[in-house]
């Protein structure tokens, strides 16, 4: 038993030390040429627009649902005006980043994690590496810095989105008009509120983009590997978002005091 | 070990093992360049490590690998992309970028590593696109072309940088064999009109026959037999002599 444990905590610290210098990798790479613009294009496009579908209709239904929630219980307390208040202040520092990394980890980290898979298993990564060219700048380094990119703006639909959702329910509840929701909603929200928690989504993108390539990448299982690199790419990414966020609230809260509810 | 410049590819003493499976033992050969060496080999005896080994893929754990007057083996990244750039490998499966079109295959290393003009580019592309007969399909994805098609465009790119040797693993596997015989005509023709070292890989003995001269035959990990067609069928080592006579 405790070989067992001796093993399984050398394999831990083995793999995060793999992943570690993977995503060291990934930094040094970002700031040595060639940059590789038209591969980060292509990603932009697969990571950021092609989500944007599934972040703002996730965001639409998120809205509305908690509005419906917490509707009867503000009405108990007789404070039906903070809705809106509620509302922003919930996407804008929590639901909105959280939701949207995790969404984005289900949707891009695993996509991320069977391609990269796939073309280690059909030799493609070889064939990029018998050209003289260097695989991983050219597959794995435009894939991670489209996640960094691309969540914060993602994150911006998301809150925006449930801020829509978050009136049209209440206006169908209430015949509040739209400019004074947005005037109540706006109220309480200082820039605090918004910009440290939308830009610590670039953090979630790295993980997300850093975790599924390293599965993706170094997977050597053949076609079994394909499966198992996308679903370990999920778990994983999902599981260090929701540990960093609470790291990165608390960071956030120290250095801006004014961001706690 | 000599390493004159009649030798294209030299392997000495070299050994890899993947965990505990060992699949090359002490193996020592050398390939005349200009000529052909075909590997043959039950599955899994380590032919295609063999030529990962030679293309600086893999790195063996024991042993040292000259390609021309390199030794690769101590060989850094940089320098190992020069010495990779006298080699084009077909793979089994072609290995095709499958989000770029075929003509987009062959140009991305010729933007990438050289400064050559677009004109310059286009223009190579195209002799080699003749070459392999698929001219009029640059356009097509990868997902568009036939197994044999594939082939023939994965022969394209390892041909771009015009290579002074030439790998190619199970060239003629899933081909029927009108078009195997397409494959190692092609393969030929790299030889005979631009003395081309081909190092191939293959199960195929009616093939190996017509594109070798010189026959390697590995088993469990070892080289048991080297030589031409010939001397092959007289070896010592049963394998080899099955192999090399099956058909």
């Amino acid at each position: 038993m405790r070989a067992m444990k001796g093993i399984s905590l050398k394999k831990v610290l083995e793999f995060v030390g793999k992943v570690s210098l993977f995503a060291f990798r990934i930094i040094a790479d970002l700031f040595s040429p060639p940059f590789e613009a038209a591969q980060l294009g292509r990603q932009l496009a697969e990571v950021g627009s092609q989500s944007v579908p599934l972040i703002a209709a996730s965001g639409f239904a998120l809205g509305a649902v908690m509005t419906l929630h917490t509707r009867s219980t503000l009405v108990m307390f007789g404070a039906a005006a903070e809705i809106p208040t509620v509302q922003s202040l919930a996407f804008f520092v929590e639901i909105g980043p959280l939701v949207a990394g995790l969404l984005l980890a289900g949707r891009v980290g695993s996509g991320i994690g069977a391609v990269l898979a796939n073309m280690r298993v059909t030799e493609q990564i070889d064939g990029i590496e018998s050209l003289s060219l260097d695989s991983f700048k050219f597959l794995v380094v435009p894939r991670v810095l489209a996640c960094v990119l691309a969540m914060p703006l993602l994150t911006l639909f998301m809150d925006f989105s449930g801020l829509l959702a978050g009136f049209v329910a209440e206006s169908a509840a209430s015949r509040i008009s739209f400019h004074l929701y947005i005037t109540r909603a706006f109220d309480s929200v200082d820039w605090s509120n918004f910009i440290p928690p939308t830009l610590k989504t670039a953090v979630f993108g790295f993980i997300i983009g850093t975790v599924s390539s390293y599965f993706g990448y170094s997977t050597n299982e053949g076609t079994r590997g394909v499966g198992k690199a996308a679903t370990n790419s999920v778990v994983l990414s999902s599981l260090l978002i929701i540990v960093s966020d609470v790291i990165l609230v608390k960071c956030i809260a120290f250095a801006f005091p004014g961001t706690a509810l | 070990m000599n390493h004159d410049k009649s030798v294209a590819v030299s392997f000495d003493g070299v050994s890899k093992s993947f965990g505990t499976k060992e699949v090359l033992n002490d193996v020592s050969f050398q390939a005349p360049a200009g000529e052909a060496l075909c590997i043959l080999g039950r599955s899994g005896t380590g032919k295609s490590v063999t030529l990962k080994l030679i293309i600086s893929l893999l790195r063996p754990d024991a042993g040292k690998i000259w390609i021309e007057q390199d030794e690769t083996t101590s060989l850094k990244e940089k320098d190992l992309s020069r010495v990779r750039r006298k080699m084009g490998f077909l793979f089994q499966d072609a290995a095709l970028f499958d989000s770029l079109t075929l003509y987009e295959n062959l140009v991305l290393p010729l933007i990438r590593l050289t400064n050559k003009t677009h004109e310059e580019i286009d223009f190579i592309a195209d002799k080699v696109l003749r070459q392999v007969g698929l001219a009029a399909d640059k356009k097509k994805m990868p997902s568009e072309l036939s197994g044999g098609m594939r082939k023939r465009a994965g022969l394209a790119r390892a041909l771009v940088f015009e290579p002074k040797i030439l790998l190619a693993d199970e060239p003629s596997s899933g081909l029927d064999r009108i078009t195997a015989s397409e494959i190692d005509e092609l393969l030929l023709r790299q030889k005979t009109e631009r003395q081309t070292t081909l190092i191939v890989v293959t199960h195929d003995v009616h093939g190996a026959r017509r594109v070798g001269d010189q026959f390697a035959v590995f088993d469990n990990g070892h080289l048991v037999a080297y030589g031409t067609a010939a001397e092959v069928e007289h070896s010592d080592n049963e394998t080899a002599r099955k192999l090399i006579s099956e058909y």
